[in-house]
């Protein structure tokens, strides 16, 4: 991200219609910025409502809310990964960088590229560390063996892997414990080097102690990248995030430093919710 | 009686004693062919006795091997003219050979009338090219009609001699099918080119010149070979010897003619069991001979072999490149369902009706097109425009496609979207990560589909019979002369070949055990090849088992 984007985009964020919030992001560098974003399943189902928000660069930003309040479907915009639903129907924008990546001239593939993507479920592929590491650079044509044992080593170790895994590099990778997998997961991603990486309730699959790297990680993984997470566990969020977006019901309600939102909600609705009132 | 009812008891016995009733037939029908197959070929004692003849009552000597026994109501036998006492007799089939002195091989003999039955130890079984087993006792051995050895150093010598002679037939069949063999299809070849010139009004000389000092070069090779093989015959005539046989005729015999000998009641169960497996492994490797009844079913089976390869090379792809589109492209909808219910009712179509359109489609039409525009200098005579294994084949692999669809898909079906996602998430497009991901985690789907379709085709004769099997294919699809793969020869087939002796035999009795032996080679085949497959299929499961857990 260069410094440029900064200007353009800071924009106060009262200004951005029914989102208010005493945020001042003008210290950061935004990376993406939503704009009146509506998503409708089929022609009836309306999943998010005219979201308009800001992310800031290499910070980690989360989103909470309960069950079904479109925090998942908003992070899966951002690499149009909703594209892949039958009848999704997307209207407003989503400015990477300052270009719109709805635009229909957009390189899908490009796009997801730079915007790399952890799921719920691990998901590595059946095949071994190593080549799940490398798949992303296999894409792009890269099949240069020295380059990839550098990249596979440098992600591995970005993710915190590569001790636990250096010895056994061309086993398979179904072999591994669940929060291996994940930290597998996040490596591939991290492989192409992205510029931002969404998280979707990482670690919502495993123990405590994968859960406790997998936040370790993300804490280190933010001097780097720009970092989306989706989150069940507001506990997670509050350790993670340094600005916390409270989602219900397919609207943005709060959007905020993560220890003012989480101490000091603005809204009604914030408050009932970490405060364990409804969700 | 309630209360067993309601335990579910009566629902696992009933359960289990189907899963027992297919696992006893299953065995059942193995080890009856396996049986009857199988003791074919194991060298039976030969019996000497004084036999009153059922109808006229004279008694002569009968020389021959039991086949078989039966036991029959004397009454029938009585009202068919036979004198006979009791009330159920026991009759023997055998196996009395020389048939060219008695006309039948196999005869049927009472038990009651057999007398002095002895097993001389200088009985002697010849196993011949022609004609069937000779039974008798050695007399002599000659060399050019000179008696070079007589009494009991003939059987000796008649060894010694026969090991020559069929070294010298091992060389004339080389000979005579490799090498001439070549030099036919390079004639052939020669004539094509010819005509070839010919029909597009080429008179260029230079390559007429070239024509003309291939063929002579060619002639020239030949007639060394037909000097050569002359030769090698009038060696292998030299010489011949002389059988007594049940009548006391005296019998002059080729040792050219001869397969083997051996003194079945003084052989010692080793080499009983060594002779045992020599005929065993001579009826898998070896060629038919005497209208199929002799010898072996080495082209049935490479036929078969082939003939389930080249299927599966054509019905994989086909059949998962149409269930890529079907399940990962086309909008899933109306036209998408009518699409699956044809597949699956395509493969209760009768194998005859896929035979039916074999001949009409691919021989007449397409075999007819192909030669018209490739191969016009062999017209009148069909290249493609006859049966042939490739249209075989193709008719098995349109036969075999649904299952190898309904498979696949299935397969493609059960990958999680998770690891699509997964690939797309990182930049790949969707063809990408099909290649790259979702193929490879379906294949062993698709060797599911192919195992399946192999169990189906293997078996299939009917269809065949009209695209391509025949009784007796004079050269295998696959041989030394370019192209190596002769996709338009015929070939034998291991379930024709079944049906060919079993039925269309001029001798029965002498066929009957190799219908068994065949349907057990045939059943042998089948489960080598889905073997085969599984392994294949567990290997790639293992290789890419899926996010299960």
């Amino acid at each position: 991200m260069t410094q440029s984007n900064v200007l353009t985009h800071s924009i106060d964020m009262n200004s951005l219609g029914r989102n208010e919030s005493t945020l001042n992001l003008s210290n950061e560098s935004i990376c993406v910025e939503v704009k009146d974003l509506n998503l409708y399943y089929g022609n009836h189902k309306q999943a998010l409502h005219n979201v308009n928000m800001l992310i800031p660069e290499k910070r980690v930003t989360a989103y909470i809310g309960p069950s079904g309040c479109g925090k998942s479907t908003l992070l899966r915009c951002f690499n149009r990964m909703n594209d892949l639903v039958d009848g999704v129907k997307i209207d407003g924008q989503i400015l990477i960088d300052g270009s719109n990546i709805y635009d229909p001239g957009v390189n899908v593939a490009d796009l997801r590229r730079r915007v790399g993507m952890v799921f719920q479920k691990p998901n590595p592929f059946p095949k071994s560390i190593y080549e799940n590491v490398a798949y992303g650079l296999r894409l792009q044509g890269i099949n240069n063996r020295r380059i990839l044992d550098e990249v596979v080593e440098k992600s591995l170790r970005g993710a915190a892997l590569w001790e636990e895994v250096k010895d056994r590099l061309h086993d398979n990778a179904l072999g591994m414990s669940g929060g291996q997998q994940q930290r597998l997961v996040i490596a591939r991603a991290i492989a192409i080097e992205p510029e931002i990486l969404l998280l979707d309730e990482p670690a919502s699959a495993l123990d405590p102690i994968s859960t406790l790297k997998i936040e370790e990680l993300i804490h280190e993984l933010k001097s780097d990248y720009t970092i989306v997470i989706v989150t069940h566990n507001m506990q997670q969020a509050a350790r993670v995030s340094d600005y916390t977006a409270f989602m219900y019901l397919g609207e943005l309600i709060e959007f905020g430093d993560t220890s003012t939102l989480f101490t000091n909600p603005t809204k009604k609705q914030t408050e009932d919710y970490i405060t364990g009132r409804y969700g | 009686m309630k209360n067993w009812w309601k335990s579910g008891d009566p629902w696992i016995w009933l359960t289990a004693s189907s899963v027992s009733v297919s696992l006893i037939v299953v065995v059942g029908l193995i080890s009856l062919i396996a049986w009857r197959g199988l003791g074919h070929f194991w060298p039976a004692s030969v019996m000497q006795a004084t036999y009153t003849d059922e109808r006229d009552g004279k008694s002569s000597t009968i020389i021959g091997e039991i086949r078989d026994d039966e036991n029959v109501s004397a009454v029938r036998l009585r009202d068919s003219g036979v004198k006979v006492e009791g009330e159920r007799v026991t009759r023997y089939l055998m196996k009395i050979g020389n048939r060219e002195l008695f006309n039948l091989d196999f005869r049927w003999v009472l038990a009651q009338n057999l007398k002095e039955i002895q097993y001389p130890e200088k009985m002697t079984v010849i196993e011949r090219r022609e004609w069937g087993n000779f039974y008798g006792y050695v007399v002599s051995v000659k060399e050019n009609d000179k008696v070079v050895s007589e009494g009991d150093a003939a059987w000796g010598e008649l060894q010694t001699r026969l090991q020559r002679a069929l070294k010298i037939f091992d060389e004339i069949r080389h000979l005579e099918k490799n090498e001439i063999g070549t030099i036919n299809y390079g004639l052939e070849q020669l004539r094509l080119r010819k005509r070839h010139l010919e029909l597009n009004h080429d008179t260029d000389p230079a390559k007429q010149a070239a024509l003309v000092s291939e063929k002579t070069q060619y002639e020239a090779q030949y007639e060394q070979l037909r000097q050569q093989l002359s030769k090698l015959y009038e060696q292998i005539n030299r010489d011949s010897f002389t059988m007594k046989v049940s009548d006391d005729r005296v019998v002059d015999l080729k040792i050219a003619k001869v397969v083997s000998v051996y003194r079945p009641n003084v052989l010692s169960s080793f080499e009983k069991i060594s002779f045992y497996f020599h005929k065993a492994w001579t009826f898998v490797s070896d060629e038919p001979r005497e209208a199929n009844t002799e010898g072996g079913i080495f082209p049935a089976i490479f036929g078969t072999v082939m003939l389930v390869f080249i299927m599966s090379f054509i019905v994989t792809p086909f059949g998962v490149i149409a269930a890529v589109y079907l399940r990962e492209y086309a909008k899933q909808g109306f036209l998408t369902r009518v699409i699956r219910i044809a597949v699956n009712n395509l493969a209760g179509v009768p194998a005859i009706v896929y035979g039916v359109f074999g001949l009409g489609f691919f021989v007449y039409f397409l075999g007819s097109n192909i030669d018209q525009l490739f191969y016009p200098e062999a017209l009148p005579a069909p290249t493609f425009g006859t049966p042939g294994i490739l249209w075989s084949a193709l008719t098995l692999a349109i036969l075999t496609v649904p299952v190898v669809i309904v498979s696949t898909e299935e397969g493609l079906s059960r990958i999680p979207s998770s690891i699509r996602e997964g690939s797309l998430a990182l930049g790949a497009t969707k063809a990408e990560t099909l290649w790259r991901t979702v193929l490879p985690m379906a294949s062993p789907a698709m060797m599911t589909g192919l195992i399946l379709a192999i169990a189906r085709a293997a078996g299939e004769v009917a269809p065949l019979m009209l695209v391509g099997v025949v009784k007796l294919a004079p050269s295998l699809v696959l041989d030394g002369n370019a192209p190596f793969l002769h996709l338009e020869r015929k070939f034998m087939h291991l379930g024709f070949h079944i049906y060919d002796v079993g039925f269309q035999s001029p001798n029965v009795e002498a066929a009957r055990p190799l219908v068994y032996a065949t349907s057990f080679l045939l059943v042998a085949v089948i489960v080598l090849l889905n073997l085969a497959a599984i392994g294949i299929r567990n290997h790639l499961r293992e290789k890419y088992k899926a996010l299960e857990n």
